[in-house]
């Protein structure tokens, strides 16, 4: 079985929750547990909330998003033209943030690792970031 | 979505949490708690959990930024209801190790 979700939506706050949602109601068809969709919901939360809160700045501009279902296995795709990363590697450690002064924890790409079963991030000073998250549904992980 | 809810009791301010905590309520939740903090009337904060069924790294912000307020006050963290993902989200961050957690309510 193969679909596809694809999804533009502006960088407010407010389509955090409706964005997590969404990709929570597109999975229920592979029937995951309730463990696996917290999972998915956490990971597309924080991925969703860094294009809104770093790429664009709490500014606005548009998060591209592609939801792929490939049998039990679900590809996550969030991207934005914002601002992007710098150092790609030290923005993945754990509690590393730039905006401290926001009470950001750090913690948004360690969930996104911990919760899904792979995380690639491509970034580019001032061309943006791109997210790429796997998971497979039953994986037992 | 239900909203925040805010009691004051004694030295301690009580926070019903909404149904979904992230960045899009956080930042409110916030301010409404440090408004009550810096007003003197208060140096505790306690976050309910118990109708929570979903929270984020921007949760987990919003509370470290709250006892690193009111810790030097000589004021108290507590989390009440924590389950189910909240609890692993608590545990992963580290969180559970600084403030009070109970999983009754
Ligand atoms: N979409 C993005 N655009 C620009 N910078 C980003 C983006 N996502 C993450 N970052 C950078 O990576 C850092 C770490 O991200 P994260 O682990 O989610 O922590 P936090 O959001 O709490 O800062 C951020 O502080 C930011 O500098
Ligand atoms: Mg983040």
């Amino acid at each position: 079985m193969r679909d596809i979700l694809k999804m533009e939506i502006l960088s407010r706050p407010e389509n955090e929750g409706f964005a997590r949602a969404s990709v929570a109601a597109f999975v229920a068809r592979l029937n995951p547990t309730l463990e696996e969709i917290n999972d998915i919901k956490t990971a597309v939360s924080e991925a969703v909330t860094n294009s809104v809160v770093h790429g664009y700045e709490n500014g606005e501009g548009t998060i591209f998003m592609e939801i792929v279902i490939e049998d039990k296995v679900v590809h996550i795709k969030i991207a934005d033209e914002g601002m992007g990363i710098d150092d790609v590697e030290r923005a993945r450690e754990p509690l590393f943030t730039t905006k401290p002064e926001e009470e950001r924890s750090g913690m948004g790409f360690t969930f996104m690792e911990i919760f899904m079963d792979r995380l690639e991030v491509e970034s580019a000073k001032g061309k943006g970031t791109s997210v790429h998250m796997v998971k497979k549904i039953g994986g037992g992980k | 979505m239900r909203q925040a809810q805010y009691k004051i009791e004694e030295e301690t301010i009580k926070i019903k949490l909404p149904e979904e905590l992230d960045h899009s309520n956080s930042t409110d939740i916030r301010k409404e708690i440090d408004a009550t903090i810096y007003s003197g009337k208060v140096k505790n904060v306690e976050f309910d959990f118990s109708e929570t069924s979903f929270m984020d790294s921007s949760g987990i912000g919003m509370i470290m930024g709250r006892y690193r307020l009111v810790n030097p006050l000589g004021g108290k963290v507590a989390l009440l209801g924590v389950k189910g993902n909240i609890g692993r989200i608590i545990k992963l961050s580290g969180l559970h190790k600084i403030v009070g957690e109970s999983e009754e309510k």
